[in-house]
């Protein structure tokens, strides 16, 4: 049975519908990426199945039965911005926002586990960005939570401190929790998602593990080469290719015919570069490329 | 409800007030200086309510006994002479209300000037021309003296500042302070937990209530030891008005707490509740002789009620019956500030 089951979820602000119709399930256990580019609904999404906002229209089962009371004592929230209770250490608001729930988490084995040791005793907001992230994550832990929220979790973390999350929320997954994360960095979904919805203009428009969409949406592997190998100009190719910036972009199931084709047409091939293709590309397939903000 | 989320959100807020050390400075400094100031200006011998001008004369700073003006005049009590050295300097300042009248120094007839818009200078000009009048062609009259201990001005005073730093210390440790915490995130942070809208807003309620009653008593007794204060009434009577009071004005903070996340919508709020009942409830002045809509006006504010309470107590010996009619104002209103604030309460919003 699903842990969380999400039916048909419409959320409207006036005229605007910010989520048109968002349905999923949940098995306990795992982790449930939402993607999208900024503006397609995943925040929204999020804090209607957190109980923050309430929806439009649609069912949220959680355990199969409509939430209760009880929800917000069992799930835990990182939220994308948020801030806490001021001039209180770190050490102090963990042991505040604990004593708000039933159930909890050893403080001593969260600190540990979110590295938070050498900053106990500064107050929260004398933090880094990085040990924000850590703390505000062990604050969304405090309670044992089944279920645990993370929207855009390593948002302007650098990549050091953003690896250092995602090692912890692989361990807060391999705890048995399950995790709702929405991110719009692809890294952290294919690293961190067993399952994975993208979001766009309020809908779900491809659903399955990071694998199954890749091979679903960008089957073959991604040739690039610099506009300068093609000389003195493009030929004609087989296969479609897009320009980004100064090199062509092409996509080919049959690499081997596609390399001979262009030998056969005198490209230079000293800078080509090939790579197989993850998930920003399915994202960019199923977003496209123009900017929307 | 779960008594101890109250209590953990009770001593978080109470860490925060004690923490924040410039607020917390603050709200003890600013009675302080507010009595100390005015205690020196209105209890000393040298004050004065009007200003006279006096022209031709070399310095500033004149002795009055030196002027050539009337006697009696030169000896009453609450004016203060100012020298000028022409009558165009001085005519400038009566203009501008620098001063409330101005007479040329020297023999009779003596020659004064007023501005005919200044309700003071009109009250100097008649004091002036009765000083002129011989003492036999007064009609009689008789003074009678009120008997018994006196109020002095600051004995009057100071529950006016005391209440008034009570009031502002209310809505703006509340009031703004929520606002500020639902624009910021905190409040969502918040509803992310079990804890209830109630125990939010009780945890509120009771920290600013403890903080104030605390505040209350240091700047009591720092002022105390000042200007020794005469409280004819108890302490413990003036300690139940003040927590009746104190809730009434924390509650009304809830009102302006239950909506809104823009903190300069919530300033304009504050400002426009907290003004009016400034200045209506008689903290500085009294209202009596004012018209009766401005009367029955300013009975709409908690602070009317708590420093009318206050002051029968301090200054009049009143006891907890005698200011039952302000006590049960005070408690019905934090009833109907309680249900509108409970009522309009978002988190998000």
């Amino acid at each position: 049975m699903a842990l969380l089951e999400v039916k048909n979820l419409v959320k409207k602000y006036g005229r605007t519908e910010a989520v048109r119709g968002v349905s999923f399930a949940i098995p306990q256990g795992t982790c449930f990426g939402l993607l999208g580019p900024n503006g397609a609904g995943k925040t929204t999404t999020i804090e209607v199945i957190e109980d923050i906002i309430a929806p439009t229209e649609g069912e949220i089962l959680y355990k199969g039965r409509p939430r209760t009371d009880t929800f917000r004592a069992e799930v835990g929230i990182l939220f994308q911005q948020t801030a806490l209770l001021s001039f209180l250490t770190v050490h102090e608001t963990l042991a505040t926002f604990q004593n708000l729930y039933t159930k909890k988490a050893d403080l001593q084995e969260l600190i540990v586990m979110c590295h938070l040791q050498d900053f106990l005793n500064q107050y929260n907001d004398r933090i880094s960005g990085g040990q924000r992230q850590r703390f505000m994550l062990a604050l969304a832990l405090v309670n044992k939570p089944e279920l645990v929220f993370l929207d855009e979790p390593s948002t302007g973390l650098d990549p050091q401190a953003r690896r250092n999350l995602w090692e912890i929320v692989q361990n807060i997954k391999a705890g048995g929790r399950t995790i709702v994360l929405t991110t719009h960095n692809m890294e952290e979904a294919q690293a961190l998602c067993d399952e994975i919805a993208i979001m766009d203009y309020g809908r779900i428009i491809a659903r399955g593990s990071p694998a199954e969409l890749i091979k679903r949406h960008c089957g073959g592997v991604t040739v690039e080469l610099p506009m300068t190998s093609f000389n003195p100009s493009l030929p004609p190719l087989s296969i479609p290719f897009q320009v980004v910036q100064d090199r062509i972009e092409m996509m080919t199931d049959d690499l081997n015919g596609f390399v001979a084709e262009l030998v056969a047409k005198n490209v230079n091939l000293k800078d080509m570069a090939v790579r197989s293709p993850n998930l920003e590309d399915v994202f960019l397939t199923l977003t496209g490329r123009q900017l929307r903000e | 409800m779960q008594f101890k989320r109250l209590w953990t959100l009770f001593l978080a807020r109470n860490r925060e007030f004690l923490r924040d050390r410039a607020a917390f400075g603050w709200n003890f400094l600013f009675p302080f200086l507010i009595i100390g100031g005015f205690g020196l200006i209105f209890g000393g011998d040298r004050y004065a309510e009007y200003k006279v001008g006096v022209f031709p004369v070399e310095t500033e700073n004149v002795v009055p006994a030196s002027l050539e003006i009337p006697e009696q005049f030169r000896r009453t009590q609450y004016i203060q002479f100012v020298g000028f050295k022409t009558a165009g300097e001085a005519f400038d300042k009566l203009k501008h209300y620098g001063i409330d009248f101005l007479i040329k120094a020297g023999p009779p007839p003596y020659p004064y000037w007023l501005n005919n818009t200044s309700p003071k200078g009109y009250i100097v000009e008649k004091i002036f021309r009765s000083s002129l009048l011989p003492p036999d062609l007064s009609l009689p009259a008789r003074k009678n003296e009120i008997s018994g201990r006196q109020i002095r001005y600051v004995d009057w005073f100071f529950p006016g500042i005391l209440t008034m730093n009570m009031m502002f210390s209310a809505l703006w440790g509340v009031g703004y302070v929520v606002v500020r915490y639902r624009k910021n995130g905190v409040l969502k942070r918040l509803k992310a937990t079990p804890l209830t809208a109630f125990e939010y807003l009780s945890a509120q309620m009771l920290s600013r209530i403890f903080l104030l009653m605390f505040t209350l008593a240091v700047v009591w007794i720092g002022c105390d030891l000042i200007f020794s204060f005469h409280v004819e009434g108890s302490y413990v009577d003036l300690a139940v008005v003040f927590f009746v009071g104190s809730l009434s004005l924390t509650a009304l903070g809830l009102v302006i707490a239950s909506r809104g996340t823009s903190e300069e919508f919530a300033t304009g709020l504050l400002n426009f509740i907290a003004w009016p009942m400034m200045f209506l409830s008689e903290v500085w002045f009294s209202i009596e002789g004012a018209p009766h809509w401005v009367k029955g006006f300013a009975n709409i504010f908690p602070l009317t009620h708590l420093l009318k309470a206050v002051r029968k107590i301090m200054n009049d010996g009143a006891g907890l019956i005698d200011v039952g009619p302000e006590l049960a104002v005070l408690a019905l209103m934090t009833l109907t500030f309680l249900a509108i604030g409970a009522w309009l309460f978002s988190w998000n919003r």
